[in-house]
């Protein structure tokens, strides 16, 4: 499950759908794994729109991976106006969002505590009865 | 014609087989018609987000993954999500295969109950080819049992597998219990520019759906943009596009 994943998921339960502390989800004893994708600088340019720049900030950070800058980048950061060629921030989002994966461990809800585990890459977001 | 994503890997006993539903998906997503609309609602930049609630086999994710440039224009990422583990993992494996990590991310494929665990309001394309025969419900206290144990005795296996695989087929009244718990969540899940596709069989009686959508708070369209099926028969086919109304 690519980092990227995160930007768009929450936790499965209804009643923390509206709350804040429900996103991103906290990965914990996570298991990562580096699998090296072809850079694409026009996806990197056109989803820096759409990511939540805290949220990702902040998982660089409980992963313990390089640190991402405190505001987001514009789209002019990505691309050296120069020499045409991406520039590091480009290169540190790729290596977040696209080349690294949680292959194990728990994504866990800031709001309500619930762990949803991750094996073998998949993310089981599946409530028992009574939490649904 | 844009190549079928490989499935030859995957479990036909526990997983749905691509077949003619699966087929009409990837004919009327790639249609010149359908890539023209889809080229011209997707001209901004902003990478779009295609969702494909209950994957299955993959074959529908994978086809609009590796094939992104033809029938979007433009690079998107990709997600899935299927009730049924052993679908998730096959259908990654088909998107893997089909793209063999060159075109844009694919995500993942998470193990949840179609949308419930996607933030409001960030899918740009929502595919759903869902169990719409009108048969009675697996039951789902049995579900986490099966979903996640492997080693069963060969007939708890056998039950195991019919549980699975009703879960991809049947829908309980009219075909739509699954489809109705479907549409509620498509306001919420949809970006504002956001397009779902789902598929329907004559018994779901389609034309009335489409009408009770376009009655949804905020102004909504439904339209029918693909069929199969020319006879009369009762598993006549139909894909239906539904996004807000544009006002211009």
């Amino acid at each position: 499950m690519k980092l990227l994943t995160l930007n768009f998921l929450t936790c499965a339960r209804k009643a923390c759908k509206q709350e804040p502390s429900a996103f991103p989800l906290h990965p914990r004893e996570a298991e990562l794994e580096r699998v090296e994708m072809e850079l694409n600088p026009e996806f990197l340019v056109n989803v820096l729109p759409r990511l939540e720049w805290k949220a990702i900030r902040s998982l660089g950070e409980e992963l313990g991976l390089p640190t991402l800058p405190e505001t987001a980048p514009e789209e002019s950061d990505l691309m050296d106006a120069t020499t045409k060629e991406p520039t590091q921030t480009l290169r540190d989002l790729h290596a977040l969002l696209v080349e690294t994966s949680v292959s194990n461990g728990k994504l866990v809800c800031g709001h309500c505590g619930h762990e949803y585990a991750v094996k073998e890459g998949i993310a089981n977001f599946l409530l028992p009865s009574h939490l649904v | 014609m844009l190549p079928t994503p490989d499935t030859s890997h995957v479990d036909y006993d526990q997983i749905y087989e691509p077949a003619e539903d699966s087929y009409l998906l990837l004919d009327t997503l790639s249609s010149s018609s359908e890539t023209a609309f889809l080229h011209s609602h997707f001209r901004s930049h902003h990478a779009p987000l295609a969702v494909e609630v209950g994957t299955g086999s993959g074959v529908v994710l994978a086809f609009l993954a590796a094939n992104s440039t033809t029938i979007f224009n433009r690079s998107i990422c990709t997600l899935g999500t299927d009730l049924n583990r052993r679908a998730c993992i096959a259908a990654s494996k088909t998107v893997h295969k089909a793209c063999d990590n060159k075109a844009a991310p694919f995500l993942t494929v998470a193990n949840a109950d179609l949308t419930s665990a996607l933030k409001d309001g960030e899918v740009d394309v929502l595919v759903f080819n869902p169990p719409y025969v009108p048969a009675e419900l697996p039951d789902l206290s049995l579900h986490a049992k099966y979903n996640t144990a492997d080693t069963l005795s060969s007939s708890e296996a056998f039950d195991r597998d019919s549980h699975l695989l009703a879960l991809s087929y049947a829908g309980g009244v009219d075909g739509m219990e699954v489809t109705e718990r479907l549409l509620d969540d498509i306001p919420r899940v949809l970006s504002p520019r956001g397009v779902a596709y789902v598929l329907f069989c004559a018994q779901n009686k389609p034309e009335e759906i489409k009408s009770r959508i376009r009655q949804w708070p905020g102004g909504w369209d439904a339209e029918t943009v693909g069929s199969s099926g020319k006879k009369a028969g009762w598993e006549k086919l139909c894909i239906v596009r539904i996004m807000k109304a544009t006002t211009n």
